[in-house]
């Protein structure tokens, strides 16, 4: 979820401390240590799980043998990163994540916007919220579900859609294992299970319109769509850029749960993407060493979209990370 | 003012708007529940209707057939009872580690609370990735055992923080005398602070539910035993990987109808979720609120 990173923005930035020389802090500590207590597993949690990993990463530039471990196994230096770039199989990977990233971005991030200002005309208060029910339900499923339902929707035999294909006298579509089809398919599925629920976040930032706003218009003739586009719009403006800045910043991650219960062999030359392909590596292959570079690459990629997206929140907005 | 607008004459305006937005929302929703529907229907619907070609989406004919095959599929109950035991687990811990990290956390006069903070927020940009992580939950030996997919995600560093506002939102003076009167931070943090952040902590506990509930992949690349499989692993198993259970190659069926048998399984790993669903469903958006106002 976007608003993770907003979350994280905003603690970055918060609260700094004043300076505590150490004879004073151990005293503090000793004062708050049932603080402490409390964090003690926390702290601990977040070692093992967290930071122990990142230090995991060496092993992208050995060659890793479980047996061995970490200290034993043999240093390659960048070899995994050579291999990564001249290799057959990860620049078309890299390809497949951002094309279905940038379809995903292009096409899912305006969706909720849309669908938000839409419900914002909803008068009808069962309606709506039977309208919102309705749509956040897709998000609460799995990608195991979902995925077995998108492939049962777009059956041959008796999905709707090739229903009415063959309603109009064509042969019915195999759309799941059709190249042409396989990202589109990626992009609406992602699109029916979020959109509802990604309009939560827009509709909190129009409940602090203030509602004099409205009644104003109202005295100055305004219609229904001049409200929306001066009064409503303008509200979620702020929102929706903070929003979109993360999206970018979060392009070359893709969504593992979707794509892999929805891949197949047919479709892995325009489906398979960076985590598909390092699960693949990795955890089936068992090459531990290039399944790791992968992720790296991905990391740094990552970490540079961070830096970039920080740079244009903070030209643009309040919220930067440091 | 509310009279006045009452009183108003709808315009072409209005009535435009008003026919686009209501248009849009019924097409919207019967396009999020028709794919459910057709599950729905072909899992109930006998052989010769769901080989035969044609989209239904009220059953023609009623045929129990695949939810008998499925509940006679032992590991679908192994798996039930497996992410029974993982969601209860999963509450337990991450409720237990989140409000051990918020409390402290929500006090401004924490120690070097900045960098703790930052310790903890740090890991929502970095990680090490899939393999590390594997093999660092291989290494402190939780492979294979449930405690995998409980432990590694204790923390949702989000969710954590999301908390952690709830409890700074709350007032001071009730902790403080009770701080006067003797009482220490545990005492505080289970009497005072835990009995008044219920809404917070139910919407939470939602949230850690529906993912223990759905989460799979940690479970398909932690769990090697068939007989520790969760709900989700034995729904893919039965949905993408074509096998059919063995329960009804043994019953000699050939006539078995895979499609109604999936359609019948999905059916089984959904019914709970939509059964708690439309009561439960404003406390899942309360967490979100409270997070995304705060911006």
């Amino acid at each position: 979820m976007e608003s993770n990173a907003l979350i994280a923005a905003r603690e970055m930035k918060e609260h700094v401390q004043p300076q505590v020389n150490k004879e004073r802090a151990i005293k503090l500590y000793w004062k708050q240590k049932y603080f402490f207590f409390m964090l003690i597993p926390v702290i601990a949690y977040y070692l093992i799980f967290h930071y122990a990993p990142l230090y995991g990463i060496v092993i992208a530039f050995q060659n890793y043998y479980p047996l061995k471990g970490v200290s034993g196994s043999e240093w390659v230096g960048l070899e995994h990163f050579k291999e990564l770039f001249t290799g057959l199989y990860f620049l078309p990977v890299l390809k497949n994540t951002l094309i279905i990233s940038t379809y995903k971005l292009i096409f899912g991030f305006p969706a909720p916007i849309i669908l938000c200002l839409i419900l914002n005309e909803v008068r009808l208060v069962f309606f709506k919220k039977a309208v919102q029910t309705i749509t956040y339900l897709p998000h609460f499923i799995s990608w195991v579900i979902l995925g077995g339902i998108v492939i049962e929707f777009l059956s041959p035999t008796r999905g709707l859609i090739n229903a009415i294909i063959m309603e109009f006298g064509h042969k019915p579509i195999l759309f799941v294992t059709d190249e042409a089809y396989f990202r589109s398919i990626l992009v609406l599925s992602s699109i029916w299970k979020e959109v509802g629920w990604s309009t939560i976040i827009y509709l909190a930032a129009i409940t602090s319109v203030d509602p004099e706003l409205y009644d104003a218009a109202d005295m100055d003739g305004a219609g229904r769509l001049r409200k929306i586009w001066s009064i409503t719009m303008p509200s979620i403006m702020p929102v929706v850029t903070i929003m979109f800045i993360f999206a970018v910043g979060g392009i070359i991650n893709d969504d593992f749960d979707q794509i892999y219960n929805l891949l197949n062999a047919s479709v892995l030359s325009v489906g398979d993407v960076i985590s598909t392909y390092t699960y693949q590596i990795g955890l089936v292959k068992g090459d531990y060493s290039f399944a790791t570079t992968v992720g790296l690459f991905k990391n740094i990629i990552a970490f540079i979209l961070i830096l970039l997206t920080n740079y244009v929140a903070k030209k643009t907005n309040d919220y930067s990370l440091w | 003012m509310t009279d006045q607008r009452k009183k108003k004459k709808r315009t072409f305006e209005d009535i435009f708007v008003d026919t686009i937005v209501y248009t849009t929302l019924i097409l919207l929703s019967v396009l999020t529940i028709i794919p459910f529907m057709q599950v729905v229907t072909v899992s109930m619907s006998p052989t010769e209707v769901v080989s035969s070609y044609g989209f239904h989406l009220i059953p023609l004919k009623f045929d129990w057939d695949g939810y008998r095959k499925i509940l006679a599929y032992q590991q679908i109950w192994i798996g039930y009872q497996n992410t029974i035991i993982r969601v209860i687990l999963g509450i337990l811990v991450s409720m237990t580690f989140m409000i051990l990290a918020a409390y402290p956390l929500s006090k401004k006069n924490l120690v070097h609370r900045k960098f703790w903070t930052i310790f903890m927020v740090f890991t929502m940009f970095f990680s090490g990735g899939l393999i590390p992580t594997y093999l660092i939950v291989k290494g402190v030996g939780l492979y294979n055992s449930v405690w995998a997919l409980v432990l590694p995600v204790a923390i949702n560093t989000f969710t954590m923080l999301i908390i952690r506002n709830y409890f700074m939102s709350l007032p001071e003076e009730i902790q403080e005398s009770a701080r006067i009167d003797g009482a220490n931070e545990f005492i505080i943090l289970t009497r005072i602070i835990l009995p008044i952040s219920i809404p917070i902590l139910a919407t939470v506990g939602l949230w850690t539910m529906v993912y223990h509930w759905n989460e799979w992949f940690n479970a398909m690349i932690y769990l090697k035993d068939s007989k520790k499989a969760v709900l989700q692993l034995v729904l893919r198993k039965i949905m993408f990987e074509g096998s059919e259970p063995q329960a009804v190659e043994a019953a000699n069926t050939i006539y078995a109808n895979t499609d109604t048998m999936k359609m019948a399984a999905l059916m089984v790993s959904l019914i709970p979720l939509l059964v708690v669903y439309p009561f439960l469903q404003k406390y899942f958006v309360k967490g979100v609120m409270i997070g995304s106002l705060k911006g």
